[in-house]
């Protein structure tokens, strides 16, 4: 049972329909001329002070970038952006390098409590340590030194460039290539931030780490690089949670996510992603076009639980590469659609070891008149032997208006493994609701009851804080989408 | 308590009920009695403030309160609790949060704290008791997998936890062998008192055998058309309802 406050504090929060991220900072900000060229990549090295194999790989990435066409796969419809009117770096302007989260720009400071992620309550609540990325720069990482002692390595992908040079160049790209589609090869050239883990061997990380990103700046593009790695037998919970303001235009974020998971090791990976979704006409909102991949080795396992609520059109397929024998894939998904939301979402699960082991359960809610998709690929090689896959994909729509569609892929090349797929569509009932009012609750409080239950396999995935807000989230997008 | 004066319902053009009168007072338990058809659930829903029907003239008052102006969670806060002949699933909810959520809703409205988490379980733990309901029943999801007879202990379950003035019992007896239709009706005598009173919506006399009515009515195309104390009930059982229905048709035509 849910603490009973907390919930009641929920309730209480369903009151406003508007994104309540929808406020920007006014920061001095350190931003670069509007446009993609090589001129640009080499800038934003030389402004990230980066070693020459880095600029080279950004290069490298750029060119393969001009070569490539944007894909048109996806079950989305979307004017595409024009590249060369984005804005592909930004900046917080600091005085000085932080020692510590006190020496925050006020500003900067009451913006993240404003996102109520305030970092004194993270501090106290302890147990998280947050790396915040600001538009494309990562702010601060707390509780470094603790980790430190533990041989842990939680930083900026930028520090972890200059100052872990080794661990970078020998994982970076490895699990999503830069050109591996159109988004990863431009995530590659113009990255400029991210956040950068290492669990070394054996050791489990005793608090869960977490990064914020929020696009602030109008015109520009986040594009975060992520890299986690955990070494033999570690285990790591990470977190990550994504707002932005409310614009007009459309911003686009295009980040890629790499896991490394070793022998034994075990990955936790979380979303709530809440980027602006566009006002009720579909003006503004993030295109969220979003790559990562997880490999396991043997006898490791990466989970990955993301609550999508956000993003005018979604892109994102988290997905396992199940290399080792015995490694395990999951994937837990809730994808909420609104208004005219567009999401095309699912997961990759490639098995390729002996006896590796998946699961996917995607859970899918359609409001407004939006779109929502699962798509997923269930890939299981000849040397798989004894593999094996369990899939759910559950859709509810609410209204008449929006769609829900699914597209499973199962390939399978050898005869010793077993694929299960399930699939259901449903509608909340009149009923459900008459009954819920009979018995003294709302009609929207008794929606949130029936999507909360409808979500439970996945949000129970999540670690406390987070299955909250992720709550929070599902009834603030939901409000008011049945009337 | 509750006062139905000449209420005519129906759906879209097909009209089901056509002028019920019916007064309950506290601490009385009426039973409405009639052949498939006859437009009990019906009356049942219109009360609980079901939209599948449309009242077209007529008037409900609870406790002085014209019901049929409130929506039906403002009758569910007013009192009216209605155990539903087929309750519905609702996946991934637990009984005890479902409940919790009906009693914060309910203590919200009428301006008091949440129930403590304390005062919640040892309240389920009582009413488990007096409902003979096994431990770890709590935890399982609303109506989930529940057998016919589950989920109509359900309903007299929340029944009990939420203390309503009046109950309506529709068709709580179908579906229920002899030892769970016991059970429930003990449950029923336990939670009744001198401030609350019952509505049984039955076909069958069976249930009343175990909760004792003080009027029975008998329901024939949406009129009341006979009432009478308990023994017309057992009247019903060994003569069937023909020879009211007969009767009644004459003076209304069918």
């Amino acid at each position: 049972m849910r603490e009973k406050n907390s919930e009641d504090e929920l309730l209480e929060q369903v009151t406003s329909t508007e994104y309540k991220y929808g406020f920007t900072t006014k920061i001095a900000s350190d931003t670069i001329a509007k446009g993609l060229s090589e001129d640009v990549v080499r800038l934003i090295s030389k402004k990230k002070e980066e070693p020459q194999w880095m600029l080279d790989y950004r290069l490298k990435a750029y060119h393969a970038w001009l070569e490539m066409e944007e894909p048109d796969w996806a079950n989305v419809n979307y004017p595409k952006p024009d590249y060369q009117e984005i804005i592909y770096y930004s900046a917080p302007k600091q005085k000085k390098k932080l020692n510590s989260l006190d020496d925050l720009d006020p500003e900067l400071k009451k913006t993240f409590d404003k996102l109520g992620i305030s970092i004194n309550e993270q501090k106290r609540l302890s147990g998280v340590a947050v790396d915040i990325v600001m538009d494309s720069v990562s702010v601060a990482t707390s509780f470094k030194s603790k980790l430190a002692e533990l041989g842990i390595i939680f930083c900026s992908i930028s520090e972890a460039i200059k100052e872990h040079t080794e661990l970078v160049k020998k994982y970076l790209g490895t699990v999503v290539p830069a050109r591996d589609n159109f988004f990863s090869a431009l995530n590659a050239a113009v990255f400029s931030d991210g956040s950068f883990c290492y669990i070394p061997k054996g050791s489990k990380c005793p608090m869960e780490l977490s990064t914020y990103f929020r696009i602030n700046e109008a015109g520009t593009g986040q594009f975060e690089r992520t890299l986690l790695i955990a070494d033999e037998g570690s285990y790591v919970s990470y977190l990550e949670g994504c707002t932005a303001p409310q614009r007009d235009e459309n911003q686009l974020h295009a980040a890629v996510v790499e896991l490394i998971a070793l022998d034994n090791a075990e990955i936790k990976y979380s979303t709530v992603q809440n980027w602006y979704p566009g006002d009720k006409d579909g003006k503004g909102g993030v295109f969220n076009f979003v790559t990562k991949r997880g490999v396991c080795y043997k006898n490791s396992k990466i989970s990955w639980t993301q609550v999508e609520t956000g993003s005018a059109v979604t892109w994102k397929y988290p997905s396992c590469i199940l290399k080792g024998d015995n490694s395990v894939g999951e994937f837990f998904s809730v994808a909420v659609t609104n208004n005219l939301q567009q999401a095309d979402t699912g997961t990759k699960m490639i098995h390729l070891g002996k006896n590796s082991k998946s699961t996917i359960i995607a859970k899918g809610i359609c409001a407004g008149k939006s779109n929502g998709s699962y798509r997923g690929l269930v890939q299981i090689s000849k040397g798989a032997k004894n593999s094996r896959n369990f899939s759910q994909c559950d859709s509810l729509l609410m209204g008449d208006k929006c769609g829900s569609h699914t597209f499973p892929y199962i390939e399978v090349k050898n005869s010793s493994s077993k694929v299960e797929h399930e699939a259901t569509t449903s509608k909340i009932g009149e009923d459900q609701i008459f009954y819920c009012n009979q018995r003294g609750i709302g009609t929207e409080e008794a929606i949130a009851m029936i999507v909360n239950g409808y979500c439970k396999d996945v949000l129970s995935q999540l670690p406390m804080e987070f299955a909250v807000e992720a709550q929070k989230l599902l009834e603030i997008s939901l409000e008011g989408s049945v009337g | 308590m509750l006062k139905i004066e000449n209420l005519n319902a129906g759906v879209e053009e097909t009209k089901i009920l056509n002028g019920i009168n019916l007064t309950v007072k506290p601490g009385e338990v009426h039973a409405i009695m009639g052949p498939n058809g006859s437009g009990k659930s019906t009356l049942s829903s219109v009360i609980a403030g079901s939209d599948d029907y449309e009242v077209t003239s007529g008037s409900v008052s609870f406790y002085g309160d014209d019901l049929l102006s409130l929506d039906p969670d403002e009758r569910a806060h007013k009192g009216v609790f209605l155990s539903f002949q087929y309750p519905v699933e609702i996946p991934g909810i637990s009984v005890s949060n479902f409940i919790k959520a009906a009693i914060t809703e309910k203590r919200k409205k009428i301006g008091l704290k949440p129930i403590s988490a304390k005062e919640l379980l040892s309240k389920m733990r009582e009413k488990m008791a007096l409902l003979n309901i096994k431990p770890g029943y709590l935890s399982r999801n609303m109506n989930e997998g529940f057998s016919g007879g589950e989920k109509k202990r359900n309903e007299i379950f929340q029944m009990a936890m939420l203390e309503p003035k009046l109950s309506i019992l529709d068709e709580t007896d179908s579906g229920l062998d002899i030892d769970a239709l016991k059970t429930v009706a003990a449950g029923v005598n336990k939670l009744k008192n001198e401030e609350n009173a019952t509505i049984i919506i039955t076909h069958y006399q069976r249930l009343l055998d175990y909760i004792i009515p003080d009027f029975v009515h008998v329901l024939h195309n949406g009129r009341i058309i006979k009432s009478g104390g308990k023994e017309l009930a057992k009247e019903l059982e060994l003569n069937g309802y023909d020879w009211i229905t007969k009767e009644a048709d004459k003076k209304w035509g069918c």
